[in-house]
């Protein structure tokens, strides 16, 4: 089906894609394909044409700490912060920027880890839902809140969810229900935790403000 | 997805001889919300990419000129979006940006690669085995006769239907925007109007840009236009989709009558499309509802439609007038 290859099942798309199969041709399970999208694979460097190259350094802060990493250069954010660093925490959902699970922030706004290759956050800082509650454990007041007002049903989208909501309140765009329903479009939930998160989100932005 | 060699441009310059010294298969890489997706679709197959995120004299954007509007290219949509003159001088531009895409896009989405955004068609997207022109010159059209609801009713042609899916250039062409661009030739200017192409018989050259060509900016001249504006975007849902239809619309009043109007229409057209007929329907005359139905039936003349999506012809209609009476209230 066409609309099962553009929408949220790209991932079913992406490995049945012949060219796909030319490339993994011999490798016959899903996590082999998983490995060589997240850069693990050990590949030749090559210099390439006009002085690039197809294996990067790639210097990320995460939460505070520093990693130094060389990477496949078609490494996704996403796939390093849960295959190489192994915070999975930000999950994968659709892969194509389209549902909000991979939301985590890079120099403090909120991206979709999937679509950011990973060479992009070079030298910068990334904060994943890992990093949020404070060094004693304490949840922060958003995660505290979805909590609270039970804004989650399975909890897949809920890390994305949380990350996108604590950028929303520091833009200040968290001022009404109807405009936080326009700012956290980009975060679907498929069980439809979306009174709890609207609520939630409502509850947390003036502690935040506060703290 | 196909390997590629990546390299970061640390000049405009570099970035040039970078793609001059790649050829064909060289891409620049932006936000990369559209290439990195397209990528992973194995839609677009680079084998060498440019990082130019770091041209930082490209991101920035100045709005307190008296003369025009300039926006650096790799500005990104959500900082311009929220550029407090922009939103009470300009409101169409504002509302074009943040009415697309989600605030996570939109931080990582340069306002360059925005006008160069690919269309969604699900023929083109989907790949093999669905046939597309765009894609793959002489292979056909799927969607002629297949799934066509989302499809272009202006400016297609038998070899290609695929809505040009942008809303910034929508707005930007309502105000004669032009975009600055650097390549192997030097520098040029475009008109925003002529950036894009028809897609006749050849609908995989979608713009009018040389190949190695860079947007550096683009530029808005200034207008008293630019407050009675408003971008309407008419959607499956009420956030985070693609138009169904939409319509960027300016206008200067003089007294109850119409002095000046700009009427453009986006999520119809295989490219952005001003329809200055729905502006002549309506200068020197009043504004009513009536005036402004007739004009968004002026902006939908000559609309072609396919199997699903003849309704979008009055949806394009009622758009443009619902805008106009918007845009009327904020004069």
């Amino acid at each position: 089906m066409v609309t099962n290859c553009e929408g949220s099942d790209g991932i079913v798309c992406h490995y049945a894609h012949p060219s796909r199969r030319e490339v993994i041709a011999g490798a016959a399970s899903a996590s082999m394909v998983i490995s060589m999208s997240s850069g693990t694979t050990a590949q030749s460097q090559g210099s390439g044409s006009g002085g690039g190259a197809l294996l990067i350094p790639v210097n990320l802060t995460v939460n505070g700490t520093r990693h130094t990493l060389t990477l496949d250069s078609r490494s996704s954010l996403l796939d390093v912060l849960r295959e190489r660093i192994g915070l999975t925490g930000a999950k994968k959902g659709c892969d194509h920027g389209q549902c909000g699970a991979c939301t985590v922030h890079v120099e403090g706004r909120r991206v979709a880890s999937c679509l950011t290759l990973a060479a992009q956050a070079d030298g910068r800082q990334v904060t994943t839902i890992e990093g949020l509650a404070s060094a004693d454990g304490e949840l922060h007041p958003m995660q505290q809140a979805f909590v609270d007002y039970d804004a989650l049903q399975c909890g897949y989208c809920t890390p994305g969810q949380i990350m996108a909501a604590v950028a929303c309140v520091n833009e200040g765009h968290a001022t009404s229900p109807e405009q936080i329903r326009e700012y956290m479009s980009g975060n679907l939930c498929r069980c439809g935790a979306y009174i709890g998160i609207v609520a939630a989100i409502q509850d947390a932005a003036p502690k935040m403000r506060r703290a | 997805m196909r390997p590629f060699t990546y390299q970061k441009a640390a000049t405009a310059a570099d970035g040039l001889s970078a793609i001059a010294a790649g050829g064909a298969g060289t891409r620049f890489l932006a936000g990369g919300t559209t290439l990195y997706d397209l990528m992973k679709l194995n839609v677009e197959v680079p084998s060498h990419v440019v990082d130019i995120n770091s041209l930082s004299e490209l991101e920035a954007f100045d709005t307190s000129g008296s003369n025009e509007l300039v926006f650096g290219a790799l500005a990104r949509m959500s900082n311009v979006a929220a550029d407090p003159r922009l939103i009470r001088d300009y409101p169409a531009l504002s509302e074009s940006l943040w009415r697309a895409a989600s605030q996570q896009l939109r931080n990582m989405a340069s306002l360059g690669g925005n006008l160069l955004q690919r269309t969604r068609c699900a023929y083109y997207r989907g790949g093999e085995p669905f046939a597309c022109n765009k894609r793959k010159p002489g292979s056909g059209c799927a969607a002629q006769e297949g799934i066509n609801r989302g499809h272009a009713l202006l400016g297609g042609s038998e070899s290609c239907i695929a809505v040009y899916p942008g809303d910034f250039a929508v707005a930007l062409v309502a105000f004669d925007a032009k975009v600055d661009v650097l390549g192997p030739g030097g520098r040029r200017t475009i008109e925003l109007e002529h950036l894009h192409r028809e897609p006749g018989s050849t609908p995989h050259l979608e713009t009018m840009l040389e190949p190695g060509e860079l947007i550096l900016r683009i530029r808005v001249p200034m207008t008293p236009l630019g407050r009675a504006s408003t971008y309407h975007k008419i959607r499956d849902r009420e956030s985070y989709a693609f138009a169904l239809a939409s319509a960027a619309v300016a206008l200067r009043m003089d007294g109850d009558s119409v002095r000046d109007v700009r009427i453009a229409i986006g999520g119809l057209g295989t490219r952005r499309w001003r329809s200055r007929a729905a502006e002549q329907a309506l200068r020197g005359r009043a504004l009513t509802p009536e005036t402004a139905r007739a004009a968004g039936d002026a902006a939908l003349q000559g609309a072609k439609a396919s199997r699903d999506n003849a309704f979008r012809i009055e949806l394009g209609a009622r758009t443009v007038a619902d805008a106009l009476m918007i845009a009327s209230r904020r004069t």
